[in-house]
């Protein structure tokens, strides 16, 4: 059974979202996601400065199994990218909420959260 | 995934937390908590797999020396009962049908291990090929269950099971016993590039088999491992891949199997005459092993570039090894080309092939 906090927003293509009070997101794969990706073993993130449009692919996640485009679930621009990420892939795996957060976006429309699912409506979608 | 044929430990792996994929259509264990961390295992303590889907061939008769000598590459008259050898079995073109082990269990008594996706296709050929010798040739596949236990302590765990000494079975070697009460062929053999056993064994005693296994490897580290780590594994040591290194077009020479070809093992094979032509004349292309230093894993089907950035040949199969931790993998390149620098374009980024002549890490082998 996969692990979907509640307090988190939820993209169709299995990325999470967390607004911060200051209007900034972090942003990674869901727990969902690095389960059906199995052992990860490589991510590409854009670099900081970055702007991105909501769907827009921002790297690449890489398993024994396959490679798969991320996708950002609003736009903005990368203020920070998960440094620990290039050596130890495998948090994605192992934290996929918290040590393995892949960016950090100053968002364009904050607005734009509001349309992402909610806790209950992905844990529905993946069901 | 109702189609799918079940080995009898199907629901013994899925009650161990096992991930079910189709795999050449049997639905197999292909990890259980990670194919990293169960490869790491082979190499530092043990795994055990279910290889049962391989198939298993009986050949019997006067003629089973001659009719084997004659679909194999390699030397079967070099083997005595108790020993075992790995041959590729050709087409005419020295194209490879399949790679397989041949057991010797007596005279005129031989025992083939065949690749599962081959299977139909292999007793077809060698059904084919029979005629005219004194031999039968009868597929046993369903009836055999395999249980490999692999890594340094697989021997101690095997051990602990069976009155047979197991340090008089040297590798390549096998005898007829016992493991857990269960009548096992106990073969020193396997896919990893460690020291292992290979226990061929009656299709209802699979679940019994693996229960106690299981039970005694806990004291030696033993592990579930699936066919993610049996594959990298495999890789890691060099081992060749039906549909990989090698196929139908793809010879044992260029696959750089040229000790498992003995063309003058003092009769005609199947392919002999088109693997001295390639012999005498050259490779067109061969298959290399790389590791790149980089993460980024190489997959199977990626344009290899030669110096000038012309596509020179292909990857056959790529992974990460979790020792190395860096990306490795093989690939079918232009003889020309492969003293050059080769590259792949992974991305937008090039990134440089070095050559290596596997394994890839030291092996321990007995």
């Amino acid at each position: 059974m996969s692990n979907v906090p509640s307090d988190l927003r939820y993209a169709k293509s299995h990325e999470w979202l967390q607004l911060a009070a200051d209007g900034t997101a972090t942003v990674g794969i869901t727990d969902y996601a690095q389960n059906s990706l199995g052992d990860i073993t490589y991510v590409q993130l854009p670099k900081v400065g970055a702007t991105l449009s909501a769907g827009q692919v921002y790297g690449v996640v890489e398993s024994v199994k396959a490679a798969s485009d991320l996708y950002s679930p609003v736009a903005g621009t990368v203020i920070a990218i998960n440094p620990a990420l290039d050596s130890a892939p495998e948090t994605v795996n192992s934290d996929a909420y918290q040590g393995g957060w892949m960016l950090k976006l100053k968002l364009s429309n904050p607005a734009e959260v509001d349309a992402l699912l909610d806790a209950a409506a992905y844990a529905k979608l993946i069901g | 995934m109702t189609d799918l044929k079940r080995t009898p430990l199907r629901d013994f792996h899925a009650a161990n937390g096992a991930r079910l994929v189709d795999f050449a259509g049997w639905e197999m264990p292909v990890q259980y908590r990670s194919i990293l961390e169960e490869h790491k295992a082979v190499r530092r303590t043990a795994g055990l797999f279910d290889v049962s889907h391989m198939g298993e061939v009986e050949v019997k008769g006067p003629d089973a020396l001659r009719f084997l000598n004659y679909v194999v590459t390699n030397d079967v008259s070099k083997l005595f009962p108790g020993r075992v050898l790995y041959s590729p079995m050709c087409y005419p073109s020295g194209g490879v049908v399949d790679d397989l082990l041949v057991y010797m269990r007596g005279a005129d008594d031989y025992f083939l291990c065949i690749n599962a996706g081959n299977i139909d296709k292999d007793v077809a050929w060698l059904h084919e090929q029979a005629k005219g010798f004194a031999v039968t040739v009868t597929d046993r596949s369903a009836d055999y269950a395999l249980l490999a236990v692999q890594g340094p302590t697989a021997a101690a765990i095997v051990q602990s099971l069976t009155s047979e000494k197991l340090d008089q079975v040297g590798y390549y070697h096998f005898v007829d016993g016992t493991v857990a009460g269960i009548p096992c062929i106990i073969s020193r053999t396997g896919y990893t590039g460690e020291d292992g056993f290979e226990l061929y064994h009656p299709a209802g005693s699979a679940v019994a088999l693996a229960e106690a296994v299981v039970k005694a490897g806990a004291a030696h580290g033993l592990e579930f491992t699936g066919l993610g780590a049996r594959d990298s594994l495999r890789l890691e040591a060099g081992y060749p891949l039906y549909g990989h290194e090698i196929t139908a077009d793809i010879s044992p020479l260029t696959a750089g199997l040229g000790w498992t070809v003995k063309l003058d093992k003092g009769c005609d094979f199947i392919g002999r005459a088109a693997l001295l032509a390639e012999k005498t004349n050259g490779a067109v292309n061969k298959v290399v092993f790389f590791k790149t230093g980089d993460r980024r894993i190489v997959r199977a089907d990626t344009p290899v570039l030669g110096a000038d950035g012309a596509v020179v040949g292909k990857v056959l199969s790529g992974t990460l090894t979790p020792i190395l931790n860096e990306a490795i993998g093989s690939a079918l390149v232009t003889t020309a080309a492969a003293a050059a620098p080769l590259a792949v374009d992974i991305r937008g980024t090039l990134i440089n092939l070095q050559l290596v002549k596997p394994p890839f890490v030291p092996l321990k082998k007995s």
